[in-house]
């Protein structure tokens, strides 16, 4: 239900007042794609795209951070002792994202911020972050995220929820954060009924645009072992060349590394996205590996993903849908159809 | 908000080479700041991520025992990048260490009862610091029987070769110590492989439990003389080793099935690794 509408030509001032108190960042077009970027001005931010190639993860879990850094220097009493790198936790706002984006912020927190296991930047960046979120109107033939538990116009990991109705934007608030961001703004209006009838048409056609790709239901209740057995892995795998393309893409892909890099008598001490994919991540130092098999490394995405993560937290699974692995997939393997291979191992036919 | 990626500063006490290889050798680390040493309290089956500036970080058990106090103790193998720069570090030296990781044997459940100790090769740091702890005179009466059965390849890979003799000469511990092969004509404990020793011995598995840490090979055949001693796999226990970096259970690579092994392990009784994927 929208709250408040704003005419198209009013918008670019709301940006501008937001980057009065906020870091703003947005989908900025670069070459073919959109990304989101830290905005310098109004007309930077690109809000007429399909969905950013990469996901918003990096703004949260960067590709690669300074988690501490040390001297090695020999005349350093401090030499050797780690100490923790400057972070800017300074307020800012993410302005365009996608619902199902947004909604796998909320997987990615049952990672990073639980009762036992505290992440510190993770969770100080969420705090600091608002999320205004762009209801898809026109979601893409990839895109099955009315599958996985969310849909085009999820609002449900935002603060705010914008729906583009053509020449304007109706605005949905949903928290106390998204309350402050119309709170600081100016231009807006009541959402009139007709405002509230394009959006609920907007909605039911986008959510009918969007085919069912597989039913995460009939997964979760599979034997697990039997699953991890079952045959279809072999066939799954046969095409993967392990590039990791589709965990780098991925929202919901946080595995990490840890790395230090030296120059000179500096170091730092790395965080850096990982992949299940690669044959070192798993790799012992004694030579062993526990999953040297290409077979083993895919079975573990599309198992910690699908099943294990069910598994392990009672519902849902670590995918929302966004269909970046499908489009992005250089021998396209299609989650899509492993879902639908892992509801019934029995079968391997598409339907 | 604690950071739990940050390592509390420690400096190399002393540094013991522990096999005649030369690969393995013993770190005493002390922590710079004495509260940190309150910060990190263990439980024997833990491990910690030894951490090197310059070098990165490694999971390594914690050798020592929490009845030893002021400081902590790692046994490395050397294998890789950080073990090998670690084992040319010398006392005095800086550097790091998180934790305590994991879970850890599971000391209220085994209260009371008889305990056999299987390991093998280097696998016996964690072995070694709940042998200390168990024999330490405020916890030895918990315990009933213990049976230790370790193994190594010849004599001079045996690790803590002066604590092994030492216990030898105790009536409160029955040591099985044993190599496969050996030319020195003074070696007066048992020769054979761990699992043939551990049939010839076989201590009573009423009202016991067993742990067993080592080898994979050693593993695999020294379960089935477990299984038939009586041990059912609910009362055998074991350690896995996997490639680790956040050690607090959010960086993925441990990961087997619902479990990471960090956070939710490394320790596991047989009866649960048998629902586990087998991908360690």
């Amino acid at each position: 239900m929208s709250d408040m509408f704003i005419a198209k030509g009013n918008f670019p001032g709301v940006i501008e007042k937001l980057m009065s108190r906020y870091r703003v960042f947005a989908p900025v077009k670069n070459g073919r794609y959109q990304e989101f970027t830290a905005i310098k001005e109004a007309g930077e931010a690109d809000l007429d795209f399909k969905n950013t190639r990469l996901s918003p993860k990096g703004l949260f879990h960067p590709q690669a951070e300074r988690m501490f850094e040390y001297s090695l220097a020999s005349d350093d009493p401090q030499a050797g002792i780690v100490k923790e790198s400057p972070k800017d936790f300074s307020p800012r706002v993410i302005l365009g994202i996608r619902p199902c984006d947004a909604h796998a912020f909320r997987v990615d927190d049952a990672n990073f911020n639980t009762d036992t296991i505290k992440d510190p930047w993770w969770i100080r960046r969420r705090e600091a972050t608002t999320l205004i979120g762009l209801a898809c109107n026109a979601p893409c033939a990839t895109c099955f995220c009315t599958s996985m538990g969310t849909g085009p116009f999820d609002a449900s990991g935002l603060d705010a929820m914008l729906v583009d109705t053509g020449d304007g934007y109706a605005i949905e608030v949903l928290t106390e954060k998204g309350k402050n961001v119309l709170g600081i703004t100016s231009g807006w209006e009541s959402a009139s009924g007709e405002i509230e009838a394009k959006v609920a048409g907007l909605r039911q056609a986008a959510e009918k645009s969007i085919g069912k790709a597989f039913d995460p239901a009939q997964i979760a209740p599979r034997d697990t072992l039997e699953l991890f057995n079952a045959p279809i892995w072999d066939e799954i795998q046969f095409a993967c060349i392990n590039c990791g393309t589709c965990t780098f893409l991925c929202p919901t892909c946080w595995c990490f590394d840890i790395q230090d890099e030296v120059q000179g008598d500096k170091g730092d001490r790395l965080r850096l996205w990982d992949s299940c994919m690669f044959p070192l991540f798993t790799f012992h130092g004694s030579g062993h590996n526990p999953r040297g098999q290409k077979t083993q490394r895919v079975r573990q995405r599309f198992m910690h993903k699908l099943k294990y993560y069910n598994d392990k937290y009672g519902s849902g699974t670590s995918c929302v849908g966004c269909g970046r692995c499908v489009q992005a997939c250089p021998v396209n393997i299609d989650i899509r159809q492993v879902g639908r291979q892992m509801a019934s191992p029995g079968c391997s036919c598409p339907a | 908000m604690n950071n739990p990626y940050l390592p509390y500063p420690v400096r190399i006490e002393s540094v013991i080479t522990e096999t005649e290889d030369r690969n393995l050798k013993t770190f005493k680390l002390v922590f710079l700041n004495p509260e940190d040493e309150a910060r990190f309290a263990y439980t024997p089956g833990q491990f910690g991520m030894l951490s090197v500036a310059g070098q990165g970080e490694i999971p390594i058990g914690i050798a020592s025992s929490p009845s030893e106090k002021g400081f902590i103790k790692f046994t490395v193998n050397k294998v890789g990048k950080v073990t090998s720069h670690l084992h040319n570090m010398k006392a005095g030296d800086i550097m790091g260490v998180r934790g305590p990781m994991g879970n850890w044997y599971p000391w209220d459940v085994l209260e009371g009862k008889n305990l056999v100790i299987v390991g093998g090769g280097f696998a016996f740091t964690t072995l070694r610091s709940s042998i200390v702890y168990m024999l330490d005179p405020a916890n030895r009466s918990r315990f009933g029987n213990i049976d230790v059965v370790y193994g190594a390849r010849n004599p001079g890979l045996l690790l803590y070769r002066d604590e092994l003799a030492e216990w030898e000469r105790r009536d409160d511990i029955n040591m099985h110590i044993t190599v496969d092969s050996t030319n020195d004509p003074s070696w007066k404990y048992n020769v054979g492989f761990v699992p043939a020793v551990t049939k010839q011995k076989a201590p009573s598995a009423e009202n016991s439990y067993a742990i067993i840490c080592g080898p994979p090979i050693m593993i695999k055949f020294t379960l089935p003389v477990l299984t038939e001693l009586g041990f059912p796999p609910d009362r055998i226990i074991s350690s896995l080793e996997m490639r680790m970096k956040c050690g607090i259970g959010i960086c993925g690579r441990c990961n087997l099935g619902t479990e990471y092994v960090c956070k939710d392990g490394p320790v596991f009784t047989l009866e649960k690794l048998s629902k586990l994927p087998n991908e360690y």
